[in-house]
C-alpha cells in the first residue's frame, strides 16, 4: 500500500469538563489517562511513553510522571508550540514508535484555571507584575493584553479586505452551539440565535463574547501505538494519515500579513499530500476554534474556499448539523470544552470511531483536524480515518 | 488623570534604552541594519532579516498607516478601568515595519485601516515617553 498509517490512536479519555473545582490539572490529567487505558483496554504498565502538552499550570511538567506514577518509561517529553501542540505530539509520536523508541505512547492535556472566586476572562489574563521592563512593559503601557486583541485585530483586518461581517463570525458560532446541543461532553447547551451573538458584550470590537471560546476545568488523554499492536485492541483503530505543522513566522515585518495568511495553507495541502487523499474526501472538519475568526480563516487557507470568501462560504449554515461541511462537530472549543488543539483532536477520534451518536457525521472516512497557536503564528494539522491510508 | 491605579509605566532596560531615550526627546528610534539595510522592531541583537549583528538606532520618519485596530472593551489591567474602550492598533511604519501602538486624537468609531497617522509622544508619569500615533494633520503626509 501506498500511504501506511503513521500510527494509531486506540485510546481516548475526556474527564468532564467546565466548573469543576478543588482538582489539579495533574488529577484531571490522572483521570483522563484512566479513561484512555480502560476504553483501549491496557493497563497503566503497558504504556512506556508520555507526552505532555505544556500550557499555563505549572503541574503539567516533567515531574507530572511521578504523580501518575509511570514506571520504565522509555520516552517522555512535555511540548508546546502554544494551540498546535497537539498535532506536534502526535507526529512525535508516531515518529518514536516507527524508530522503536517506543511502543505505547500517552498524549495528555489537562487544565485547571477556573476557581470559584476567578471567572473565565481572568483565569487566562495572569498576574501582570508591574513594572515591566523594555519592551514588554512598552506592550502593557498601550493596554496590550492576552490573545483576545490580536484575534480582533486579525479579525478587524480581514473585514477590511474582505468585507466579512459579524453575521458571518455569528453564523460560526450559532452552527457550533447547535453541535453541542447533540454532544453529551458540551459545556454550553443553551440554544443560540444569531440575535444571541449580536447581543452578546464586546470582548474586544469586533469580537464579542460569543466568538471567544470557553475556558475549561478538564483534561483528554489519548494513546498512540503502531498499525500492528492496534489491530489487537479493543477499539477500531484510528489511524493517522498525514500529518504536517507551519510556522510562517511574524518579524513584524509590514510586507507580510499573518492575521489573514495563516501557516494552515502549507500544514494543510502537505498534510492532505501524506495522507493521499483530497478536500473533497473529508467527512468532517475539526477545527481550532479559539475565536469564531480562526475557523474563518482556517476554511480558507485550507482551501475549502477562497481567500477573503470565507465569510460568504459560511452564511448558509453549511457547517452546522446537516450541513454541507459539518464542522467542529462536538460544540468546539466555543461551546464544547476548551482544551486546546485536544478539542478538536478528540471530537475527529470520536467521529473517526463512529461513536458520535446524534453528532455522528454520516461520511467519516477521512477528518482533517486543525490546531493553531500563538496569535495565528503555528499551525498542525492531521488527518485521522478510520481506513489504513487515502 | 484621575484612574485611582496608574497604568503600567515600561522600566527601559539595556537594550531598548534607546528607544525610550529618543522618546523621551520626540523621536521614534528603530533598528536599522547596517549590513542588509532592513528596519525592524521592537528590539534584538541581530537582524530579523540578514541576522547580522550590525544594528544600529536611527529615527524613523513617524509617519505610518493604521494597518487595523480593535477596540478594547475588557479591564485586564486595574490602569485600565478608567479609559475602555479603548483602541489597540498595529501600524505599518513608512519605514516597513509594524508596531502596536493606540491611535490618540480621534473617535474609536472614526478608525478606518489604511488611514495616514503621524507619531506624537505622551509623557508617562513624568519620566518616560510613549509614542502614540494620529491622524496625519497634513494631505499627503
Amino acid at each position: 500500500m501506498a500511504n501506511q498509517p503513521k500510527g494509531s490512536i486506540v485510546g481516548l479519555g475526556v474527564t468532564p469538563m467546565g466548573k469543576i473545582y478543588g482538582r489539579r490539572s495533574v488529577d484531571f490529567a490522572a483521570e483522563a489517562i484512566a479513561l484512555a487505558l480502560e476504553d483501549a483496554g491496557l493497563h497503566k504498565n503497558d504504556i512506556d511513553g508520555l507526552l505532555i502538552n505544556a500550557n499555563i499550570p505549572n503541574d503539567m511538567d516533567p515531574r507530572a510522571q511521578m504523580t501518575l506514577g509511570f514506571e520504565n518509561l522509555s520516552l517522555i517529553n512535555v511540548m508546546s508550540a502554544y494551540g498546535s501542540t497537539a498535532g506536534s505530539m502526535m507526529q512525535y509520536a508516531c515518529m518514536a514508535i516507527r524508530e522503536g523508541l517506543a511502543k505505547t505512547i500517552v498524549l495528555v492535556y489537562a487544565d485547571a484555571p477556573l476557581t470559584p472566586s476567578r471567572g473565565a476572562g481572568a483565569s487566562y489574563s495572569g498576574p501582570h507584575r508591574f513594572p515591566l521592563g523594555g519592551m514588554t512593559g512598552l506592550k502593557s503601557a498601550y493596554g496590550d493584553f492576552g490573545a483576545n486583541l490580536g484575534y480582533a485585530m486579525a479579525a478587524q483586518r480581514h473585514m477590511h479586505l474582505y468585507g466579512t461581517t459579524e453575521d458571518h463570525l455569528g453564523i460560526i458560532a450559532v452552527g457550533q452551539r447547535q453541535w453541542a446541543q447533540l454532544s453529551p461532553w458540551a459545556q454550553m447547551k443553551a440554544p443560540m440565535t444569531m440575535a444571541d451573538h449580536h447581543n452578546s458584550r464586546w470582548i474586544a470590537e469586533p469580537l464579542r463574547l460569543f466568538d471567544c471560546c470557553l475556558v475549561s476545568n478538564g483534561a483528554v488523554a489519548l494513546i498512540v501505538t503502531s498499525p500492528e499492536r492496534a489491530k489487537d485492541l479493543k477499539q477500531k483503530p484510528v489511524n493517522v494519515l498525514g500529518y504536517a505543522q507551519a510556522a510562517p513566522g511574524d518579524n513584524l515585518n509590514s510586507a507580510r500579513h499573518p492575521a489573514v495568511e495563516t501557516g494552515a495553507k502549507k500544514s494543510g495541502e502537505a498534510a492532505l499530500r501524506m495522507a493521499g487523499v483530497t478536500r473533497a474526501d473529508i467527512g468532517s472538519l475539526q477545527l481550532y476554534d479559539c475565536y469564531t475568526y480562526t475557523v474563518l480563516v482556517t476554511l480558507e487557507d485550507y482551501g475549502f474556499c477562497a481567500k477573503g470568501e470565507g465569510g460568504p462560504f459560511v452564511a448558509d449554515g453549511k457547517l452546522g448539523p446537516g450541513g454541507a461541511l459539518p464542522t467542529n462537530t462536538g460544540g468546539g472549543q466555543l461551546s464544547g470544552y476548551y482544551m486546546w488543539a485536544f478539542t478538536p483532536l478528540s471530537e475527529a477520534v470520536v467521529q473517526a470511531r463512529g461513536q458520535g451518536g446524534a453528532r455522528q457525521v454520516p461520511n467519516n472516512d477521512f477528518t482533517m483536524v486543525s490546531g493553531n497557536g500563538g496569535i495565528l503564528n503555528f499551525h498542525s494539522t492531521l488527518i485521522l480515518s478510520p481506513h489504513t491510508s487515502g | 488623570m484621575s484612574d485611582a491605579v496608574a497604568k503600567p509605566s515600561p522600566v527601559p532596560d539595556e537594550i531598548s534604552a534607546p528607544f525610550f531615550d529618543g522618546a523621551r526627546q520626540g523621536r521614534l528610534m528603530l533598528q536599522h541594519c547596517t549590513a542588509c539595510d532592513g528596519w525592524s522592531f521592537p528590539v534584538r541583537e541581530r537582524c530579523p532579516h540578514c541576522f547580522a549583528a550590525k544594528l544600529e538606532w536611527r529615527a524613523a520618519s513617524g509617519k505610518g498607516t493604521l494597518y487595523t485596530f480593535a477596540v478594547m472593551h475588557q479591564v485586564m489591567n486595574p490602569g485600565f478601568a478608567g479609559s475602555v474602550p479603548y483602541n489597540v492598533s498595529q501600524v505599518d511604519l513608512d519605514e516597513g515595519v509594524r508596531m502596536v501602538s493606540n491611535v490618540v486624537g480621534i473617535e474609536n468609531a472614526s478608525l478606518k485601516p489604511g488611514m495616514r497617522l503621524e507619531v506624537v509622544f505622551e509623557s508617562h508619569d513624568g519620566t518616560v515617553s510613549i509614542p502614540k500615533f494620529r491622524p496625519a494633520q497634513q494631505a499627503g503626509a
